[in-house]
């Protein structure tokens, strides 16, 4: 018989089509931001849903990002399910307030009386040449925060499920998406499924090395992998895909069979999401472990923009290979 | 008596009872502010609360025109518009004492108060902070069809903060029905709000073509009357609209701020409360109305203490939450 081809679609065809099939599922969904309708956002993750759902569900803001972002979390209280766009994820200090002090303290200040089912979709990732304020990953700082949830999909296939749990989630999520991988293809199941919160996945299975690395990273740490490889060195890649709710078990059973970690994301090293997922697996893995827990992020600079100094402050498929290798001694 | 007369007297009675009605509502909150500062000063509530003291007759005007399933969002000064949505007290004051049985569990406190119940999507403690919420409420509303109104409750510190300007002109663009009230109680925490507020305060919602004006923040009557017009013309799908009530805080910025000199002058406290105390002024129009007696205005005041009371004492005799309980509710 022949074998079923995979659908391959891009990561922003599984975001658009998350989106659109749990606002045909739901008709308390809808999507607010810039330029989200007509123009589809910047990056075209939505086009077309404005011609099906309409300008009553697909809704073009002023360039207002605490303010319309204040009206998800209102929204969100009152029946509501939006998903609200923020162009780069270097805006979100522009709505830090509605995030960290409303939507994500409001059902616990209400004792339980109000809740947020909110998700703000918005983007990582450096390399795109566009200097300090819109290459930044700051995934940690929203991790910081009790009340929030957290994902980072590295794949299509990820990015649908974890989208479609992100929505019917009762909790503010931000999804983060790495605007360097949006024309990424992967296989997609075409029906409805979604992937749970804090539940690794363990991209490549290895035996000498893992390599714990989030979004934009995965890809990153699987490049790495192959090139370890050559050298004779086993990498095994585990993706956390939430920062929180955070899988510790998988990372630290992972570290413990290869006795040896790195963990590598795209935000800034300092104080970061690799801090502490280092920590956790420091302290739950600590006597199988046969080196100290390595980690690698962006560097303490703001993202420049002449493309060798960008280059330079990110990790790279040879920095991680050269990390794991010095750990592994070959 | 003609069919004619008995609707008169029959409206005549209606009337008389939603003033008495907005008579009782000023006394609750009045009642229950004293005995905050009361728990405060006998070191029994933790932390400090914000009193409302002075400014009873907005919150009781406005949320009098609302219906119990229209929304609010309150201010870090929330007790009144929360008793006068129709919080109870007894669960209020458990929550101001942190105990299990308070509206919050006990993990909101003074400036967290929410109620679904009764519409009251919070008091918030970021001055200007609930302008997002508020405009989303009615975002909300308008997408689901339901008629709901929202009032958005800040004080006149809040026109400092960018949100409302944001939140209006959305609120505006997309025809929604929000009411942004304003209470400006002359002071920004300890600085004079003319220190602070740039040009006519009325212009700035009327640049993003919201209707807007002032109304005496002090006379419970004027405040429903207005509000009551408001009210129906965001139900009657008119879009947003901004009152600016004019009133005045008794009391400091919160319950421990008892030396203001520096800031203003006792002559300027004693006037309001002597002169525009408006429960006062609404006794007196009621006694001159003749629609209630004396006797009446007293055995109100004498059932509201009493209410109060028992709710002091109900929050005083309640338990605090088990410690195990801090875990819960950060998230659904």
């Amino acid at each position: 018989m022949p074998e079923v081809a995979v659908r391959e679609i891009t990561m922003a065809e599984a975001v658009r089509e998350a989106i659109s099939e749990e606002m045909r599922r739901d008709p308390s969904v809808f999507v607010m931001g810039e330029d989200v309708a007509e123009a589809g956002t910047p990056f075209k993750v939505l086009s077309g849903m404005v011609e099906e759902f309409g300008k009553s569900r697909v809704i073009d803001t002023p360039i207002s990002e605490p303010g319309f972002t204040g009206i998800g979390v209102g929204a969100a209280m009152t029946g509501l399910r939006p998903v609200v766009d923020i162009m780069f994820g270097d805006f979100l200090t522009l709505v830090m307030d509605q995030l960290v002090n409303q939507a994500a303290k409001v059902h616990y200040m209400s004792g339980g009386a109000w809740k947020v089912p909110l998700v703000l979709r918005t983007t990582l990732g450096a390399s795109r040449r566009s200097a300090a304020q819109h290459s930044q990953s700051l995934q940690a700082w929203l991790s910081h925060v009790p009340g929030l949830k957290v994902v980072l999909p590295s794949t299509p296939h990820d990015a649908k499920g974890l989208m479609k749990t992100a929505i019917r989630d009762d909790n503010p999520v931000i999804f983060f998406e790495d605007k360097m991988m949006f024309r990424l293809k992967g296989p997609v199941p075409a029906e409805d499924y979604t992937i749970p919160f804090g539940v690794a996945d363990i991209k490549r299975e290895g035996e000498d090395i893992t390599l714990v690395a989030t979004s934009s990273m995965v890809q990153v740490a699987l490049g790495a992998a192959t090139l370890l490889e050559e050298i004779g060195v086993s990498a095994e890649v585990v993706d956390p895909r939430t920062t929180w709710p955070l899988d510790e078990k998988t990372l630290i059973e992972s570290a413990k069979k290869t006795s040896r970690a790195i963990v590598i994301d795209e935000g800034y090293e300092r104080y970061g999401v690799t801090a502490e997922i280092a920590s956790v697996i420091a302290t739950g893995a600590f006597y199988d472990l046969d080196a100290p827990v390595k980690r690698i992020g962006a560097m303490h600079v703001p993202i420049p923009f002449s493309p060798p100094l960008e280059d330079a402050t990110i990790p790279t498929e040879k920095s991680v290979f050269e990390a794991a290798r010095a750990m592994c001694r070959k | 008596m003609t069919t004619e007369s008995k609707a008169a007297v029959a409206g005549a009675n209606v009337t008389a009872e939603k003033w008495l009605r907005m008579y009782r509502g000023m006394q609750m909150i009045r009642l229950f502010e004293e005995q905050v500062n009361e728990l405060y000063t006998r070191a029994v509530m933790p932390g400090l609360a914000h009193l409302y003291i002075g400014e009873e007759a907005v919150a009781v005007g406005i949320c009098d025109a609302l219906n119990r399933d229209d929304y609010i969002t309150s201010t870090h000064r929330g007790h009144g518009h929360c008793l006068a949505k129709g919080a109870a007290p007894d669960r209020m004051f458990a929550e101001l004492l942190g105990k299990e049985a308070g509206y919050c569990r006990g993990k909101g406190g003074s400036m967290h108060i929410a109620d679904p119940a009764s519409g009251n999507l919070g008091a918030n403690a970021i001055v200007g902070g609930s302008a997002g919420i508020a405009t989303g409420a009615a975002f909300s509303a308008k997408y689901r069809g339901t008629k709901q109104v929202t009032v958005c409750f800040f004080g006149e510190g809040a026109l400092g903060q960018g949100l409302l300007y944001e939140t209006m002109n959305l609120a505006r663009l997309w025809n929604l029905p929000v009411i942004y009230v304003c209470e400006n109680n002359m002071y920004n925490e300890y600085t004079h709000f003319s220190e602070t507020t740039a040009g006519e305060i009325l212009a700035r919602p009327a640049a993003f073509g919201i209707p807007a004006e002032s109304v005496d923040g002090q006379d419970v009557r004027a405040v429903h009357a207005t509000a009551s017009r408001l009210v129906e013309a965001a139900r009657a799908g008119k879009g947003p609209s901004f009152l600016l009530c004019n009133t005045y805080r008794y009391r400091g910025h919160h319950v421990g701020d008892v030396s203001r000199d520096y800031y203003r002058a006792k002559q300027e406290e004693q006037r309001w409360m002597t002169e525009k105390d408006p429960i006062r002024l609404h006794g007196e129009w009621l006694l001159k109305e003749k629609l209630a007696t004396q006797a009446q205005l007293d055995e109100i005041q004498a059932k509201a203490k009493a209410e109060i009371d028992a709710a002091v004492d109900f929050a005083l005799k309640a338990p605090y939450p088990a410690v195990g309980e801090v875990g819960e509710d950060v998230y659904a």
